[in-house]
Protein backbone atom coordinates (compact mmCIF):
# COMPACT_ATOMS: atom_id res chain seq x y z
CA UNK A 1 0.00 0.00 0.00
CA UNK A 2 1.18 3.43 -0.84
CA UNK A 3 1.36 6.79 1.56
CA UNK A 4 -0.64 8.30 -0.69
CA UNK A 5 -2.85 5.50 -1.38
CA UNK A 6 -6.57 6.19 -0.29
CA UNK A 7 -6.90 2.64 0.88
CA UNK A 8 -3.50 3.01 2.91
CA UNK A 9 -5.74 6.05 5.37
CA UNK A 10 -8.84 4.89 5.21
CA UNK A 11 -7.60 1.63 6.90
CA UNK A 12 -5.67 3.75 9.69
CA UNK A 13 -8.47 6.48 10.16
CA UNK A 14 -10.15 4.33 12.77
CA UNK A 15 -7.81 3.51 15.06
CA UNK A 16 -6.15 6.98 14.08
CA UNK A 17 -8.59 8.96 14.93
CA UNK A 18 -9.39 6.96 18.58
CA UNK A 19 -6.18 7.12 19.56
CA UNK A 20 -6.27 10.77 18.81
CA UNK A 21 -9.20 11.83 20.81
CA UNK A 22 -8.81 9.16 23.17
CA UNK A 23 -5.20 9.04 24.36
CA UNK A 24 -3.36 11.91 22.51
CA UNK A 25 -5.30 14.91 23.13
CA UNK A 26 -6.09 14.39 26.52
CA UNK A 27 -2.82 13.74 27.53
CA UNK A 28 -1.27 17.46 26.10
CA UNK A 29 -4.75 18.74 27.91
CA UNK A 30 -4.29 17.29 31.06
CA UNK A 31 0.20 18.52 30.45
CA UNK A 32 -1.60 22.05 29.49
CA UNK A 33 -4.03 21.94 32.31
CA UNK A 34 -1.66 20.74 35.10
CA UNK A 35 0.30 24.23 34.76
CA UNK A 36 -2.99 25.92 35.25
CA UNK A 37 -5.47 26.58 37.65
CA UNK A 38 -8.21 24.45 36.27
CA UNK A 39 -11.42 23.47 37.78
CA UNK A 40 -12.41 20.82 35.55
CA UNK A 41 -14.18 22.71 33.15
CA UNK A 42 -12.19 26.19 32.32
CA UNK A 43 -8.96 27.59 33.70
CA UNK A 44 -8.00 31.16 34.47
CA UNK A 45 -4.24 31.52 34.61
CA UNK A 46 -1.30 29.80 34.14
CA UNK A 47 0.29 29.14 37.11
CA UNK A 48 3.96 28.06 36.41
CA UNK A 49 4.70 24.67 38.30
CA UNK A 50 2.77 25.59 41.69
CA UNK A 51 1.00 22.68 41.07
CA UNK A 52 4.10 20.19 41.21
CA UNK A 53 5.66 21.95 44.02
CA UNK A 54 2.55 21.77 46.10
CA UNK A 55 2.90 18.02 46.01
CA UNK A 56 6.01 18.02 47.84
CA UNK A 57 3.80 18.96 51.09
CA UNK A 58 0.87 17.06 50.10
CA UNK A 59 1.15 14.25 52.99
CA UNK A 60 -1.66 12.36 51.32
CA UNK A 61 0.57 12.20 48.11
CA UNK A 62 3.81 11.33 49.19
CA UNK A 63 2.26 8.58 51.07
CA UNK A 64 0.73 7.12 48.68
CA UNK A 65 3.46 7.21 46.92
CA UNK A 66 5.69 5.55 49.92
CA UNK A 67 2.81 3.06 50.30
CA UNK A 68 2.63 2.08 46.54
CA UNK A 69 6.56 1.69 46.27
CA UNK A 70 6.99 -0.84 49.42
CA UNK A 71 3.69 -2.57 48.15
CA UNK A 72 5.05 -3.02 44.42
CA UNK A 73 8.66 -3.87 45.81
CA UNK A 74 7.26 -6.72 48.10
CA UNK A 75 4.61 -8.25 45.45
CA UNK A 76 7.00 -7.98 42.43
CA UNK A 77 9.51 -10.51 44.39
CA UNK A 78 6.84 -12.18 46.08
CA UNK A 79 4.53 -12.67 42.43
CA UNK A 80 8.23 -14.01 40.85
CA UNK A 81 9.55 -16.27 43.42
CA UNK A 82 5.87 -17.81 44.15
CA UNK A 83 4.70 -17.85 40.08
CA UNK A 84 8.00 -19.54 39.26
CA UNK A 85 7.34 -21.89 42.14
CA UNK A 86 3.97 -22.71 40.88
CA UNK A 87 5.29 -23.47 37.28
CA UNK A 88 7.94 -25.50 38.49
CA UNK A 89 5.12 -27.48 40.36
CA UNK A 90 3.20 -28.03 37.70
CA UNK A 91 5.58 -28.53 35.31
CA UNK A 92 6.36 -32.12 36.98
CA UNK A 93 4.43 -35.18 35.48
CA UNK A 94 2.11 -36.22 38.17
CA UNK A 95 -1.71 -36.60 38.16
CA UNK A 96 -3.64 -33.77 38.22
CA UNK A 97 -0.84 -31.15 37.52
CA UNK A 98 -3.35 -29.41 34.66
CA UNK A 99 -6.34 -29.52 37.30
CA UNK A 100 -3.72 -27.21 39.14
CA UNK A 101 -2.84 -25.09 36.29
CA UNK A 102 -6.57 -24.18 36.05
CA UNK A 103 -6.97 -23.87 39.83
CA UNK A 104 -3.92 -21.38 39.86
CA UNK A 105 -4.78 -19.33 37.15
CA UNK A 106 -8.64 -18.89 38.17
CA UNK A 107 -8.21 -15.97 40.45
CA UNK A 108 -7.20 -13.86 37.46
CA UNK A 109 -10.29 -14.04 35.46
CA UNK A 110 -12.06 -12.25 38.04
CA UNK A 111 -11.70 -8.53 38.15
CA UNK A 112 -9.58 -6.67 41.07
CA UNK A 113 -12.84 -5.04 42.33
CA UNK A 114 -14.82 -8.37 42.55
CA UNK A 115 -11.55 -9.88 43.83
CA UNK A 116 -11.20 -7.23 46.85
CA UNK A 117 -14.40 -7.68 47.91
CA UNK A 118 -14.06 -11.31 48.11
CA UNK A 119 -11.03 -10.79 50.57
CA UNK A 120 -13.09 -8.11 52.23
CA UNK A 121 -15.33 -10.61 53.73
CA UNK A 122 -12.69 -13.23 54.69
CA UNK A 123 -10.43 -10.44 56.54
CA UNK A 124 -13.09 -9.31 58.03
CA UNK A 125 -15.15 -12.50 59.00
CA UNK A 126 -12.89 -15.44 57.76
CA UNK A 127 -9.53 -14.32 59.92
CA UNK A 128 -11.82 -13.19 63.00
CA UNK A 129 -13.20 -17.03 63.09
CA UNK A 130 -9.97 -17.96 62.12
CA UNK A 131 -8.29 -16.04 65.35
CA UNK A 132 -11.02 -16.84 67.59
CA UNK A 133 -11.10 -20.82 67.16
CA UNK A 134 -7.42 -21.08 67.14
CA UNK A 135 -6.30 -18.18 69.62
CA UNK A 136 -4.32 -16.25 67.18
CA UNK A 137 -4.69 -13.31 68.06
CA UNK A 138 -3.06 -11.43 65.19
CA UNK A 139 -5.90 -12.69 62.87
CA UNK A 140 -8.47 -10.04 64.27
CA UNK A 141 -8.90 -6.52 63.33
CA UNK A 142 -7.51 -6.82 59.53
CA UNK A 143 -8.14 -3.95 57.30
CA UNK A 144 -8.19 -1.55 60.06
CA UNK A 145 -4.78 -0.40 60.27
CA UNK A 146 -2.38 0.63 57.60
CA UNK A 147 -0.01 -2.48 58.60
CA UNK A 148 -2.80 -5.57 57.74
CA UNK A 149 -3.94 -3.39 54.78
CA UNK A 150 -1.09 -3.40 53.21
CA UNK A 151 -0.66 -7.11 53.64
CA UNK A 152 -4.37 -7.37 52.92
CA UNK A 153 -3.70 -5.77 49.28
CA UNK A 154 -0.31 -7.87 48.96
CA UNK A 155 -2.43 -11.33 49.60
CA UNK A 156 -5.15 -10.46 47.32
CA UNK A 157 -2.51 -9.24 44.60
CA UNK A 158 -0.41 -12.53 45.20
CA UNK A 159 -3.35 -14.75 45.27
CA UNK A 160 -4.76 -13.42 42.16
CA UNK A 161 -1.53 -12.93 39.98
CA UNK A 162 0.76 -15.62 40.64
CA UNK A 163 -1.35 -18.05 38.18
CA UNK A 164 -0.68 -15.12 35.63
CA UNK A 165 3.19 -15.13 36.03
CA UNK A 166 3.27 -18.77 36.35
CA UNK A 167 1.37 -19.08 32.62
CA UNK A 168 4.50 -17.41 31.56
CA UNK A 169 6.96 -19.22 32.90
CA UNK A 170 5.61 -21.99 31.46
CA UNK A 171 6.01 -21.23 28.47
CA UNK A 172 9.66 -20.53 28.89
CA UNK A 173 9.74 -23.73 30.89
CA UNK A 174 8.22 -25.62 28.26
CA UNK A 175 10.85 -24.19 25.40
CA UNK A 176 13.86 -26.23 27.76
CA UNK A 177 14.70 -28.85 25.38
CA UNK A 178 14.30 -32.25 27.47
CA UNK A 179 17.42 -33.87 25.93
CA UNK A 180 19.53 -31.17 27.99
CA UNK A 181 17.90 -32.00 31.08
CA UNK A 182 18.21 -35.78 30.27
CA UNK A 183 22.11 -35.49 29.57
CA UNK A 184 22.70 -33.57 32.50
CA UNK A 185 20.69 -36.25 34.71
CA UNK A 186 22.62 -39.08 33.05
CA UNK A 187 25.84 -36.96 34.00
CA UNK A 188 24.97 -37.50 37.43
CA UNK A 189 23.59 -33.51 37.72
CA UNK A 190 21.67 -33.22 40.88
CA UNK A 191 17.85 -31.84 40.88
CA UNK A 192 19.38 -28.59 42.52
CA UNK A 193 22.38 -28.07 40.21
CA UNK A 194 19.91 -29.01 37.05
CA UNK A 195 18.12 -26.25 38.44
CA UNK A 196 20.24 -24.00 39.10
CA UNK A 197 22.64 -25.06 36.42
CA UNK A 198 20.38 -25.69 33.24
CA UNK A 199 16.95 -23.99 33.94
CA UNK A 200 17.25 -20.69 35.70
CA UNK A 201 19.82 -19.79 33.42
CA UNK A 202 17.35 -20.75 30.19
CA UNK A 203 14.44 -19.24 31.02
CA UNK A 204 16.06 -15.81 32.48
CA UNK A 205 14.50 -13.94 29.73
CA UNK A 206 11.08 -14.78 31.43
CA UNK A 207 12.19 -12.92 34.35
CA UNK A 208 13.02 -9.82 32.50
CA UNK A 209 9.36 -9.94 31.29
CA UNK A 210 7.73 -10.76 34.54
CA UNK A 211 9.08 -8.34 36.14
CA UNK A 212 8.66 -5.49 34.77
CA UNK A 213 4.63 -6.55 34.11
CA UNK A 214 4.61 -6.83 37.80
CA UNK A 215 6.08 -3.74 38.22
CA UNK A 216 4.12 -1.59 35.67
CA UNK A 217 0.91 -3.30 36.94
CA UNK A 218 1.64 -2.72 40.55
CA UNK A 219 2.41 0.54 40.46
CA UNK A 220 -1.41 0.83 38.52
CA UNK A 221 -3.77 -0.99 41.25
CA UNK A 222 -6.76 0.28 42.01
CA UNK A 223 -9.72 -2.00 41.53
CA UNK A 224 -8.41 -3.85 44.81
CA UNK A 225 -7.55 -0.96 46.67
CA UNK A 226 -10.79 0.48 45.81
CA UNK A 227 -12.85 -2.54 47.10
CA UNK A 228 -10.57 -4.12 49.72
CA UNK A 229 -9.74 -0.79 51.69
CA UNK A 230 -10.92 1.87 49.63
CA UNK A 231 -7.36 3.86 51.32
CA UNK A 232 -8.82 3.51 54.84
CA UNK A 233 -8.23 3.60 57.55
CA UNK A 234 -7.37 7.71 57.25
CA UNK A 235 -6.17 7.25 54.08
CA UNK A 236 -3.63 5.29 55.03
CA UNK A 237 -3.75 2.46 52.50
CA UNK A 238 -4.46 4.65 49.19
CA UNK A 239 -2.04 4.06 46.63
CA UNK A 240 -1.34 6.24 43.71
CA UNK A 241 -3.91 5.64 41.03
CA UNK A 242 -6.34 6.18 43.71
CA UNK A 243 -5.10 9.32 45.09
CA UNK A 244 -5.40 10.70 41.70
CA UNK A 245 -8.93 9.85 41.11
CA UNK A 246 -9.70 10.96 44.56
CA UNK A 247 -8.31 14.61 44.32
CA UNK A 248 -9.77 15.09 41.10
CA UNK A 249 -13.21 13.49 42.08
CA UNK A 250 -13.63 13.96 45.67
CA UNK A 251 -11.82 16.89 46.61
CA UNK A 252 -12.20 18.77 42.77
CA UNK A 253 -8.71 19.82 42.60
CA UNK A 254 -8.54 19.06 38.85
CA UNK A 255 -5.60 20.69 38.95
CA UNK A 256 -3.66 19.02 41.54
CA UNK A 257 -4.79 16.15 40.09
CA UNK A 258 -3.38 16.38 36.73
CA UNK A 259 -0.10 17.78 37.99
CA UNK A 260 -0.42 13.74 39.46
CA UNK A 261 -1.29 12.47 36.86
CA UNK A 262 1.77 13.56 35.20
CA UNK A 263 4.44 12.44 37.68
CA UNK A 264 1.96 9.06 37.70
CA UNK A 265 3.10 9.29 33.84
CA UNK A 266 6.50 9.53 34.12
CA UNK A 267 6.60 6.98 36.82
CA UNK A 268 4.80 4.28 34.68
CA UNK A 269 6.27 5.41 31.30
CA UNK A 270 10.55 4.99 32.49
CA UNK A 271 9.74 1.65 33.83
CA UNK A 272 8.59 0.43 30.02
CA UNK A 273 11.39 2.32 28.54
CA UNK A 274 13.70 0.81 31.08
CA UNK A 275 12.27 -2.28 29.89
CA UNK A 276 12.63 -1.63 26.28
CA UNK A 277 16.33 -0.72 27.20
CA UNK A 278 16.75 -3.83 28.46
CA UNK A 279 15.47 -5.95 26.39
CA UNK A 280 17.64 -4.22 23.21
CA UNK A 281 20.37 -4.50 25.01
CA UNK A 282 20.09 -8.13 25.62
CA UNK A 283 19.74 -8.86 21.64
CA UNK A 284 22.43 -7.02 21.08
CA UNK A 285 24.90 -9.13 23.67
CA UNK A 286 23.27 -12.36 22.59
CA UNK B 1 14.04 -41.83 45.97
CA UNK B 2 11.84 -41.60 43.09
CA UNK B 3 8.51 -42.64 44.48
CA UNK B 4 9.23 -40.34 47.47
CA UNK B 5 9.74 -36.90 45.86
CA UNK B 6 6.47 -37.52 43.77
CA UNK B 7 4.12 -38.21 46.94
CA UNK B 8 5.85 -34.98 48.55
CA UNK B 9 4.87 -33.06 45.25
CA UNK B 10 1.38 -34.04 44.76
CA UNK B 11 0.65 -33.73 48.46
CA UNK B 12 2.72 -30.01 47.67
CA UNK B 13 -0.01 -29.69 45.12
CA UNK B 14 -3.08 -31.02 46.62
CA UNK B 15 -2.08 -28.22 49.69
CA UNK B 16 -1.27 -24.92 47.52
CA UNK B 17 -4.55 -26.17 45.19
CA UNK B 18 -6.93 -26.14 48.37
CA UNK B 19 -5.22 -22.70 49.41
CA UNK B 20 -6.39 -21.30 46.20
CA UNK B 21 -9.59 -22.16 45.99
CA UNK B 22 -10.63 -21.51 49.82
CA UNK B 23 -11.47 -17.91 48.76
CA UNK B 24 -14.28 -19.20 46.63
CA UNK B 25 -15.30 -21.95 48.86
CA UNK B 26 -15.78 -19.22 51.77
CA UNK B 27 -18.07 -17.38 49.31
CA UNK B 28 -20.00 -19.70 48.10
CA UNK B 29 -20.67 -21.75 51.32
CA UNK B 30 -21.57 -18.41 53.32
CA UNK B 31 -23.67 -17.19 50.62
CA UNK B 32 -26.34 -20.23 51.18
CA UNK B 33 -26.35 -19.61 54.48
CA UNK B 34 -28.88 -17.27 56.64
CA UNK B 35 -26.82 -13.91 58.49
CA UNK B 36 -27.02 -16.23 61.85
CA UNK B 37 -25.57 -18.98 60.41
CA UNK B 38 -22.77 -16.94 58.89
CA UNK B 39 -21.97 -15.55 62.64
CA UNK B 40 -22.64 -18.36 64.08
CA UNK B 41 -19.71 -19.90 61.64
CA UNK B 42 -18.27 -18.51 58.92
CA UNK B 43 -16.23 -21.68 58.47
CA UNK B 44 -18.42 -24.48 58.42
CA UNK B 45 -20.41 -25.71 55.79
CA UNK B 46 -23.95 -24.35 55.19
CA UNK B 47 -26.55 -25.18 58.14
CA UNK B 48 -29.49 -24.67 58.23
CA UNK B 49 -29.27 -24.43 54.27
CA UNK B 50 -31.11 -21.70 52.12
CA UNK B 51 -30.95 -20.18 48.74
CA UNK B 52 -32.96 -17.42 49.58
CA UNK B 53 -30.22 -14.60 49.03
CA UNK B 54 -29.73 -15.76 45.20
CA UNK B 55 -33.37 -14.25 44.67
CA UNK B 56 -32.44 -11.27 46.46
CA UNK B 57 -29.24 -10.41 45.35
CA UNK B 58 -30.37 -11.21 41.98
CA UNK B 59 -33.59 -8.35 42.21
CA UNK B 60 -31.05 -6.20 43.88
CA UNK B 61 -27.86 -6.49 40.85
CA UNK B 62 -30.31 -6.00 38.24
CA UNK B 63 -28.42 -9.32 37.31
CA UNK B 64 -30.11 -9.54 33.93
CA UNK B 65 -29.78 -6.18 32.97
CA UNK B 66 -25.93 -5.47 34.28
CA UNK B 67 -25.09 -9.21 32.43
CA UNK B 68 -27.01 -7.44 29.27
CA UNK B 69 -24.93 -4.36 29.67
CA UNK B 70 -21.73 -5.96 30.29
CA UNK B 71 -22.25 -8.03 27.34
CA UNK B 72 -23.21 -5.84 24.62
CA UNK B 73 -20.31 -3.50 25.88
CA UNK B 74 -18.03 -6.25 25.96
CA UNK B 75 -18.93 -8.13 22.36
CA UNK B 76 -19.28 -4.78 20.56
CA UNK B 77 -16.05 -3.76 21.65
CA UNK B 78 -14.21 -6.26 21.27
CA UNK B 79 -15.39 -6.77 17.33
CA UNK B 80 -14.65 -3.11 17.00
CA UNK B 81 -11.03 -3.02 18.37
CA UNK B 82 -10.47 -6.27 15.81
CA UNK B 83 -11.97 -4.70 12.85
CA UNK B 84 -10.28 -1.69 13.30
CA UNK B 85 -6.96 -2.66 14.60
CA UNK B 86 -6.43 -5.22 11.90
CA UNK B 87 -7.17 -2.77 9.25
CA UNK B 88 -4.78 -0.48 11.03
CA UNK B 89 -2.14 -3.25 10.97
CA UNK B 90 -2.25 -4.45 7.74
CA UNK B 91 -2.05 -0.65 6.10
CA UNK B 92 1.43 -0.19 8.44
CA UNK B 93 2.85 -3.87 7.82
CA UNK B 94 2.11 -3.91 3.97
CA UNK B 95 3.70 -0.26 3.63
CA UNK B 96 7.60 -0.32 4.21
CA UNK B 97 7.99 3.76 4.28
CA UNK B 98 9.31 5.99 7.11
CA UNK B 99 5.68 7.12 7.78
CA UNK B 100 4.34 3.26 8.53
CA UNK B 101 7.14 2.91 10.58
CA UNK B 102 6.73 6.44 12.62
CA UNK B 103 3.08 5.66 13.30
CA UNK B 104 3.78 1.81 14.50
CA UNK B 105 6.16 3.93 17.33
CA UNK B 106 3.21 6.07 17.61
CA UNK B 107 0.80 3.25 18.57
CA UNK B 108 3.59 1.45 21.20
CA UNK B 109 3.97 5.02 22.22
CA UNK B 110 0.72 5.35 23.38
CA UNK B 111 1.24 2.20 25.44
CA UNK B 112 3.29 3.93 27.91
CA UNK B 113 0.81 6.36 29.21
CA UNK B 114 -1.62 5.04 32.10
CA UNK B 115 -5.36 5.43 32.12
CA UNK B 116 -5.04 7.99 34.94
CA UNK B 117 -3.18 10.46 33.35
CA UNK B 118 -5.73 11.13 30.78
CA UNK B 119 -8.91 10.52 32.15
CA UNK B 120 -9.88 13.65 33.52
CA UNK B 121 -9.72 15.62 30.41
CA UNK B 122 -10.86 12.63 28.45
CA UNK B 123 -14.12 12.26 30.54
CA UNK B 124 -14.56 16.44 30.34
CA UNK B 125 -14.17 16.28 26.23
CA UNK B 126 -17.17 13.09 25.76
CA UNK B 127 -19.04 15.06 28.49
CA UNK B 128 -18.67 18.20 26.66
CA UNK B 129 -20.63 16.18 23.49
CA UNK B 130 -22.83 13.93 25.69
CA UNK B 131 -20.90 10.98 24.85
CA UNK B 132 -21.07 9.80 28.11
CA UNK B 133 -22.62 6.60 27.44
CA UNK B 134 -22.00 2.99 26.22
CA UNK B 135 -21.36 3.80 22.69
CA UNK B 136 -18.71 6.87 24.03
CA UNK B 137 -17.47 3.42 26.21
CA UNK B 138 -17.06 1.48 22.90
CA UNK B 139 -15.51 4.45 21.26
CA UNK B 140 -12.60 4.85 23.94
CA UNK B 141 -12.37 1.58 24.09
CA UNK B 142 -10.98 0.83 20.62
CA UNK B 143 -8.50 3.94 21.11
CA UNK B 144 -7.12 2.53 24.67
CA UNK B 145 -6.42 -0.89 23.23
CA UNK B 146 -6.06 -0.90 19.55
CA UNK B 147 -2.25 -0.05 20.33
CA UNK B 148 -1.74 -4.09 21.68
CA UNK B 149 -3.93 -5.11 19.49
CA UNK B 150 -2.39 -3.09 16.03
CA UNK B 151 1.37 -4.47 17.78
CA UNK B 152 0.34 -8.34 17.88
CA UNK B 153 -1.38 -7.84 14.16
CA UNK B 154 1.35 -6.24 12.98
CA UNK B 155 3.79 -9.16 14.24
CA UNK B 156 1.89 -11.92 12.35
CA UNK B 157 1.08 -10.26 9.32
CA UNK B 158 4.48 -9.74 8.58
CA UNK B 159 4.45 -14.04 8.23
CA UNK B 160 1.69 -13.51 5.86
CA UNK B 161 3.30 -13.78 2.44
CA UNK B 162 2.81 -10.33 0.18
CA UNK B 163 2.24 -12.89 -2.63
CA UNK B 164 -0.70 -13.40 -1.13
CA UNK B 165 -1.63 -10.35 -2.05
CA UNK B 166 -0.50 -10.10 -5.25
CA UNK B 167 -2.05 -13.44 -6.20
CA UNK B 168 -5.81 -12.01 -5.35
CA UNK B 169 -5.12 -8.56 -6.56
CA UNK B 170 -4.52 -10.59 -10.34
CA UNK B 171 -7.70 -12.02 -9.62
CA UNK B 172 -9.04 -8.52 -9.80
CA UNK B 173 -9.73 -8.27 -6.32
CA UNK B 174 -9.55 -4.64 -4.40
CA UNK B 175 -7.92 -3.55 -1.30
CA UNK B 176 -11.14 -4.04 0.88
CA UNK B 177 -11.46 -7.35 -0.56
CA UNK B 178 -8.09 -8.85 0.08
CA UNK B 179 -8.61 -7.80 3.35
CA UNK B 180 -11.44 -9.75 4.13
CA UNK B 181 -10.87 -12.62 1.83
CA UNK B 182 -7.76 -13.48 2.17
CA UNK B 183 -5.78 -11.70 4.98
CA UNK B 184 -8.42 -11.34 7.62
CA UNK B 185 -9.30 -15.53 7.42
CA UNK B 186 -5.43 -15.74 7.83
CA UNK B 187 -5.23 -14.03 11.06
CA UNK B 188 -7.76 -15.75 12.78
CA UNK B 189 -5.27 -17.51 15.57
CA UNK B 190 -4.20 -13.83 16.03
CA UNK B 191 -7.88 -12.65 16.34
CA UNK B 192 -8.21 -15.16 19.28
CA UNK B 193 -5.06 -13.65 21.12
CA UNK B 194 -6.59 -9.99 20.74
CA UNK B 195 -10.26 -11.34 21.54
CA UNK B 196 -9.65 -13.19 24.78
CA UNK B 197 -7.13 -10.01 26.28
CA UNK B 198 -10.02 -7.40 25.61
CA UNK B 199 -12.95 -9.58 26.73
CA UNK B 200 -10.83 -10.20 29.88
CA UNK B 201 -9.59 -6.57 30.67
CA UNK B 202 -13.10 -5.08 29.23
CA UNK B 203 -15.29 -7.36 31.34
CA UNK B 204 -13.58 -6.64 34.52
CA UNK B 205 -13.10 -3.04 33.80
CA UNK B 206 -14.37 -0.52 36.95
CA UNK B 207 -12.84 3.11 36.49
CA UNK B 208 -13.63 3.68 33.07
CA UNK B 209 -17.20 2.68 33.21
CA UNK B 210 -17.48 4.31 36.22
CA UNK B 211 -17.37 7.61 34.55
CA UNK B 212 -18.60 7.12 31.85
CA UNK B 213 -21.59 4.86 31.89
CA UNK B 214 -24.90 6.53 32.88
CA UNK B 215 -26.96 4.21 35.70
CA UNK B 216 -29.52 2.89 33.83
CA UNK B 217 -26.46 1.29 31.86
CA UNK B 218 -24.06 -0.22 34.25
CA UNK B 219 -22.41 -3.10 34.08
CA UNK B 220 -21.34 -6.18 36.21
CA UNK B 221 -18.60 -4.34 37.87
CA UNK B 222 -20.72 -0.95 38.60
CA UNK B 223 -23.74 -2.63 39.88
CA UNK B 224 -21.60 -4.75 42.30
CA UNK B 225 -19.70 -2.04 43.54
CA UNK B 226 -22.98 0.21 44.16
CA UNK B 227 -24.40 -2.86 45.78
CA UNK B 228 -21.69 -2.95 48.25
CA UNK B 229 -21.94 0.50 49.58
CA UNK B 230 -25.97 -0.47 50.23
CA UNK B 231 -25.34 -4.03 51.18
CA UNK B 232 -22.18 -4.62 53.34
CA UNK B 233 -23.30 -5.54 57.00
CA UNK B 234 -25.48 -8.24 54.94
CA UNK B 235 -22.90 -10.30 54.10
CA UNK B 236 -25.35 -13.00 53.30
CA UNK B 237 -26.75 -11.07 50.42
CA UNK B 238 -23.25 -9.55 49.17
CA UNK B 239 -22.03 -13.05 48.71
CA UNK B 240 -24.66 -14.50 47.17
CA UNK B 241 -24.24 -11.21 44.62
CA UNK B 242 -20.68 -11.96 44.46
CA UNK B 243 -21.04 -15.89 43.35
CA UNK B 244 -23.62 -14.41 40.81
CA UNK B 245 -21.04 -12.18 38.98
CA UNK B 246 -18.19 -14.29 38.65
CA UNK B 247 -20.62 -17.38 37.71
CA UNK B 248 -20.28 -16.05 33.71
CA UNK B 249 -16.22 -15.43 34.11
CA UNK B 250 -15.77 -18.52 35.39
CA UNK B 251 -17.84 -20.99 33.04
CA UNK B 252 -16.02 -18.63 29.88
CA UNK B 253 -13.17 -19.93 31.65
CA UNK B 254 -13.97 -23.59 32.02
CA UNK B 255 -15.28 -23.24 28.52
CA UNK B 256 -12.36 -21.32 26.69
CA UNK B 257 -9.34 -22.31 28.55
CA UNK B 258 -6.88 -23.39 26.04
CA UNK B 259 -7.32 -20.26 24.17
CA UNK B 260 -7.87 -18.06 27.16
CA UNK B 261 -4.12 -19.70 28.44
CA UNK B 262 -2.67 -19.23 24.84
CA UNK B 263 -3.92 -15.34 24.26
CA UNK B 264 -2.67 -14.19 28.67
CA UNK B 265 0.98 -15.97 27.01
CA UNK B 266 1.11 -14.33 23.57
CA UNK B 267 -0.29 -11.05 25.29
CA UNK B 268 2.38 -11.04 28.04
CA UNK B 269 5.98 -12.43 25.91
CA UNK B 270 5.13 -10.56 22.71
Amino acid sequence: MKNRSLSFWLFLTPTLVALALVVFIPMLEGLLYSFTDWDGLSFTKMVGFKNYTALLTDKTFINAFWFTLAFVIVTVILLNVIGLGLALLVTQKFKGSNLLRTIFFMPNMIGGLILGFIWQFIFTQGFTALGTALHWSWLNGWLTNAKTGFWGLVIVTVWQMSGYIMIIYIAYLQNIPQEVIEAAEIDGASAWQRFTKITFPMIAPAFTVCMFLTLSNGFKIYDQNLSLTNGGPYQSTQMLAMNIVNTAYNSGNFAAAEAKAMIFFIIVAAISLIQVFYNRKREVDL
Amino acid sequence: MKKKSTVFIGILGILLGLLWLFPFYMIVSNSFKTPKGIFASVLSLPNPFTSANYGASFKALHFMSSLTNSLIITICSVLLLILCSSMGAYALQRNHSKLSGALLMVFISAMLIPFQSVMIPLTANFGSVHFLNMYGLMFMYVGFDCSLSIFLYQGTLSSIPIAMDEAAELEGANRWQIYTKVILPMLSPMTVTVAILNIIAIWNDYLLPSLVLPQAQYTIPLQMFNFFGEYTKQWHLALAGITLSIIPVILFYLFAQKWIIKGVTDGAVK
